[in-house]
């Protein structure tokens, strides 16, 4: 089971050898096994994950199998409702909250047959990137249990990493899923701005917000984003372009590619230089199987994380008024009226860092701050998405380490708010402009999974998840598992 | 305190319908003047005559037909508040003159 991809799955189920309920016992037992270590899940669905396996195996018996999905154990992000399920975005202001509808990526995961086992840890409305933000504790990483699995999709990460499920969505604000993808040695994609509906995403920073997948390879990423992907008239950010066959792109050809590499993230400065040669080797790998690699310049990143900070508090701070303890979630006792009653609900239902972002964001767009703060950091948006597109008129995908450095310690950044923000330092951009991205395993240093970031542009996921499936068969060592991951 | 005052995060928090202990407010203040510290870099950046984006697809506001759909049932709508009547949301009197600005 822990070596279990979609494709060995779906063989698995094409041979008869095992049953779509055999696959999701298997999921919630390990699910269980490996919750005390791990904290993967917030809740497990076991009912309706065992009716959705019956009918997934009723369907293969009438020889209607609806896609390469049906039957497949999956997990989701709790920030994605589910009808008739509670979501609550690891926040005890939604602790109890039953979904009245389904997010569109569900409702595509479940006609194609996939089997939904639960919802997964993560950090409190998204804002972290280590799982310590959660109202249920942290998650930790497979590869070794004092460590984080990155966040703000931690559970999800390890989930996959640990060998319970073989996918599991995530949401992406500023690398929530490429950073924790890359602690877990796992692939994780955040595909461009409006390709996945966001319908039934709670939302955090709406400019920003993507949802995306995490898998153990780059096709199984290909299989479940051609499921989740595509226009949706319910989200008016949604992107009316027709989606690929992400699967028929996996062509493991390179030759010709012109990979990009942005100078500014090859400094050996505040970064590992381990993990910069790991991804120099991997981009060194590419070249030799035919891409040609190019220096290509992205001259305002240095101000991606002070410009995404702004953006999304300002856009978190808004987005969370909602909160009031009145239409839905925690409501405090013994208030005095509707604002005491607003103030109590929220002070006691939010995390710290919850208050910490809406504080900045409310104050970046207070009067006096807007221009010098939010309206700034929108120009510099507009610069580099400038930079971006320079980059990608000579380039098909752009190279860069995930993340820094490698898994930190659980405990580590939780007292500096600015060095954990720093973790996302590779990952902002792409949200900020808005264009795909990938993390794909490139190596270990110390014993800990270390990610290629690879950047394509607008639309493009197909050339990215051919690049990063390419690289896994020049380098399969990189697919690989947590020595210990029960 | 060089960016923000103990005063001015008193206010925001009191704006974004917080309330926090004072020693709260200590470290928020120490915190966010840490960050806005940080993001003083972005002053460096010449942004002159550059339009701000708000938002990175350049859609038009899409439209689509206005037709009759099944809205959510009223029950269900009401079901996940704290406290309702039939479809209504029940919150506490708005009493008078308890509310700065």
């Amino acid at each position: 089971m822990a070596k279990a991809t979609v494709a060995a799955l779906r063989a698995a189920l094409d041979a008869g050898q095992q049953s779509a309920r055999d696959l999701t016992e298997a999921a919630l037992a390990r699910a269980k096994s490996t919750q005390s270590s791990l904290r993967a899940f917030i809740r497990l669905r076991e009912e309706g994950a065992r009716a959705d396996a019956a009918a997934a195996d009723a369907r293969r018996e009438a020889g209607c199998v609806r896609s390469a999905l049906d039957g497949i154990p999956v997990a989701i992000k709790d920030n994605i409702a589910m009808r008739d399920e509670v979501v609550t975005c690891a926040s005890p202001i939604l602790e109890g909250y039953v979904s009245p509808f389904s997010a569109t990526v569900v409702e595509k995961l479940g006609a194609a047959g996939a089997v939904v086992i639960g919802s997964t840890n993560m950090d409190e409305f998204a804002m972290g990137s280590s799982t310590e933000h959660s109202a249920i504790g942290p998650s930790a990483n497979p590869w070794n249990r004092k460590c984080t699995p990155g966040g703000s999709s931690g559970g999800s990460a390890a989930a996959v990493a640990a060998g319970i499920v073989p996918v599991a969505l995530g949401s992406d604000t500023g690398g929530s899923i490429r950073q924790p993808a890359s602690f877990c040695g796992v692939v994780g994609v955040k595909p461009t701005y409006g390709r996945v509906s966001r319908w039934g995403l709670v939302a955090f920073a709406s400019s920003l917000d993507q949802i995306g997948v995490l898998t153990r390879t780059a096709a199984d990423a290909a299989a479940a984003l051609e499921v989740i992907a595509g226009h949706d008239e319910r989200d008016s950010t949604s992107v009316p372009q027709p989606v690929p066959r992400y699967t028929d792109a996996l062509t493991q050809d390179v030759s010709g590619l012109v990979v990009g590499l942005p100078e500014e993230y090859f400094v050996e400065e505040g970064v590992d230089p381990e993990v910069l040669a790991s991804v120099r080797e991997a981009v060194g790998e590419l070249e030799r199987a035919g891409a040609r690699l190019r220096p290509v310049s992205l001259p305002h990143a240095r101000y991606a994380v002070a410009t995404y900070y702004l953006i999304a508090t300002a856009e978190a701070s808004s987005n969370l008024a909602r909160y009031d303890g009145v239409r839905y979630g925690h409501r405090a006792a013994g208030a005095h009226g509707l604002s005491d009653l607003y103030r109590r609900t929220r002070s006691e239902g939010f995390g710290a860092e919850v208050k910490r972002r809406i504080v900045l964001g409310t104050y970046v767009l207070s009067a006096g701050y807007y221009d010098a703060y939010y309206r700034k950091a929108q120009q510099v948006r507009t610069l580099l998405r400038g930079d971006f597109e320079r980059a990608f008129a000579g380039c098909d995908v752009l190279a860069t380490p995930t993340t820094p450095e490698v898994a930190f310690a659980l405990g580590e950044k939780t007292d500096d708010p600015l060095r954990m923000y720093l973790s996302d330092v590779y990952t902002v951009s792409a949200n900020l402009a808005g264009v795909p991205a990938i993390s794909v395993p490139c190596g270990l240093v110390r014993g800990m999974p270390v990610g290629l970031q690879l950047i394509g542009a607008p639309l493009d996921e197909a050339t990215l998840l051919r690049t990063a499936d390419a690289f896994e068969r020049l380098a399969p060592q990189h697919v690989c598992e947590p020595p210990d991951p029960t | 305190m060089a960016h923000i005052t103990r005063g001015e995060v008193e206010h925001v928090v009191a704006l974004a319908r917080l309330s926090l202990t004072p020693p709260e407010i200590d470290r928020m203040a120490r915190e966010i003047d840490a960050i806005l510290d940080y993001v003083e870099t972005l002053r460096a950046v010449d942004t002159t005559g550059v339009s701000p984006t708000s938002h990175v697809i350049p859609l038009a506001t899409p439209l689509r037909e206005d037709r009759a759909d099944d809205p959510i049932d009223p029950e269900l709508a009401v079901a996940n508040a704290p406290e309702h009547e039939g479809s209504a949301f029940v919150v506490p009197a708005v009493i008078e003159g308890e509310e700065e600005g």
